[in-house]
């Protein structure tokens, strides 16, 4: 197994120390956060000075996916992550009088950094989750994005549902990475683009989120995508 | 065909941020910032703060880095460094004369990617 630059886990026996990195496995709305822990200056990885230009990649898909493994996988510095609270006006059944209760809701989002073009080029990869409810969050992370790369699990496809719908409103280019999961139903391609309801052109492609090369393989596919489809765009505006 | 649907319900928290509501849109979550030269006296307690973490920086931050060393929301950032840049307090590293278009941009991304393999 491959991994990422920034992580000191060297065989696949240390995997399962997370120690040091917040809990992945309890779903991030609605949690408390521990405060207090206001980070001292020196654990702030700064961009290098011969940065001049960033990008963005979007990872989505349903709860538990992959998403934060995949982006620890290929980022060089240790993934962080942020968390925007939002409030929600959700009418109670128990309240008698129908006036909706207002809950706040905290969506966390992981991010890992990748930097390229001889450290001129800083290329930012975000992990959200891909409930149609986060949409607000949807569109500031969706502003620049050069595309977004959705993992499914077979198990579950149907939890790429709002992953796909919100991009396919929002316009935004993706391909879908089926991350392998031990015991996970394998089907035919054409099954698969068929129950994730993908258009011909769409790419559709395995990984293992755990693994740096799997995982980048799947970005590359994604990336040359967007570079074809970006060329077909030119060409059909130059008709 | 309409814009992006938009749950009526759900709104950011109103944040007072500078007296800006909106942040620019050159001020993405990825967008990086280098500080520049300007009197930090007048500035508010969470524009301090995101000064503060440029002391003494050996290079820029995007939105998103300092979203989460200061754990602010994201979208309270991107309004706060609106600001800052609009007061000169941060700037923007990029070269006047570097603006080639976003196809080459994709293709640094792919030899970047493709050479990490
Ligand atoms: N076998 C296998 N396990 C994986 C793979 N990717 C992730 N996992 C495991 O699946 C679990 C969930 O992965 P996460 O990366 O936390 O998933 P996530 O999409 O970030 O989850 P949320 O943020 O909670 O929505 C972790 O225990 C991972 O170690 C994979 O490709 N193969
Ligand atoms: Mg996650």
């Amino acid at each position: 197994m491959d991994f990422a630059p920034w992580s000191d886990r060297t065989d696949a026996s240390t995997r399962t120390d997370e120690s040091t990195r917040p809990d992945e496995s309890t779903p991030a709305e609605g949690a408390e956060r521990a405060h207090g822990t206001d980070r001292a200056d020196g654990s702030v990885t700064y961009v290098p000075a011969t940065v001049t230009r960033s990008a963005k990649i979007v990872v989505a898909g349903g709860f538990g996916v992959g998403k934060t493994t995949l982006i620890g996988s290929v980022s060089e510095v240790r993934p962080l992550r942020m968390e925007e609270p939002i409030t929600q006006a959700s009418a109670g059944v128990d309240d008698l009088r129908g006036t909706p209760h207002k809950t706040t809701t905290t969506v966390a989002m992981d991010f890992g950094r990748i930097h390229m073009a001889g450290g001129r080029l800083a290329l930012y990869l975000f992990g959200l989750p891909g409930q149609a409810r986060f949409q607000p969050l949807w569109e500031d992370l969706a502003e620049g994005a050069l595309g977004c790369l959705v993992l499914a699990d077979t198990r579950d496809l149907d939890a790429s549902h709002d992953a796909l719908g919100l991009l396919d409103s929002a316009g935004i280019p993706y391909a879908v990475a089926i991350n392998t999961f031990p015991g996970a139903p394998s089907y035919p391609e054409a099954e698969l683009r068929e129950a994730l309801a993908l258009e011909p052109a769409t790419p559709l492609t395995y990984c293992d989120a755990r693994d740096r090369t799997s995982s980048l393989h799947a970005l590359i596919t994604l990336t040359e995508y967007l570079s074809e489809h970006r060329s077909a765009a030119l060409l059909e505006s130059r008709r | 065909m309409s814009g992006p649907r938009r749950d009526p319900d759900m709104v950011r928290p109103y944040v007072r941020t500078g007296g800006r509501i909106r942040a620019r849109d050159d001020v993405r979550l990825e967008s990086v910032v280098i500080a520049a030269t300007a009197p930090t006296d007048t500035l508010g307690p969470d524009a301090r703060r995101v000064m503060r973490l440029f002391a003494g920086a050996d290079g820029g931050l995007a939105v998103a880095d300092i979203a989460a060393a200061l754990e602010l929301p994201p979208s309270t950032v991107r309004i706060l460094v609106s600001s800052l840049m609009d007061s000169g307090h941060l700037a923007s590293p990029v070269d006047a004369t570097d603006d080639q278009p976003d196809f080459d941009l994709l293709q640094e991304v792919l030899r970047g990617l493709r050479s990490m393999v």
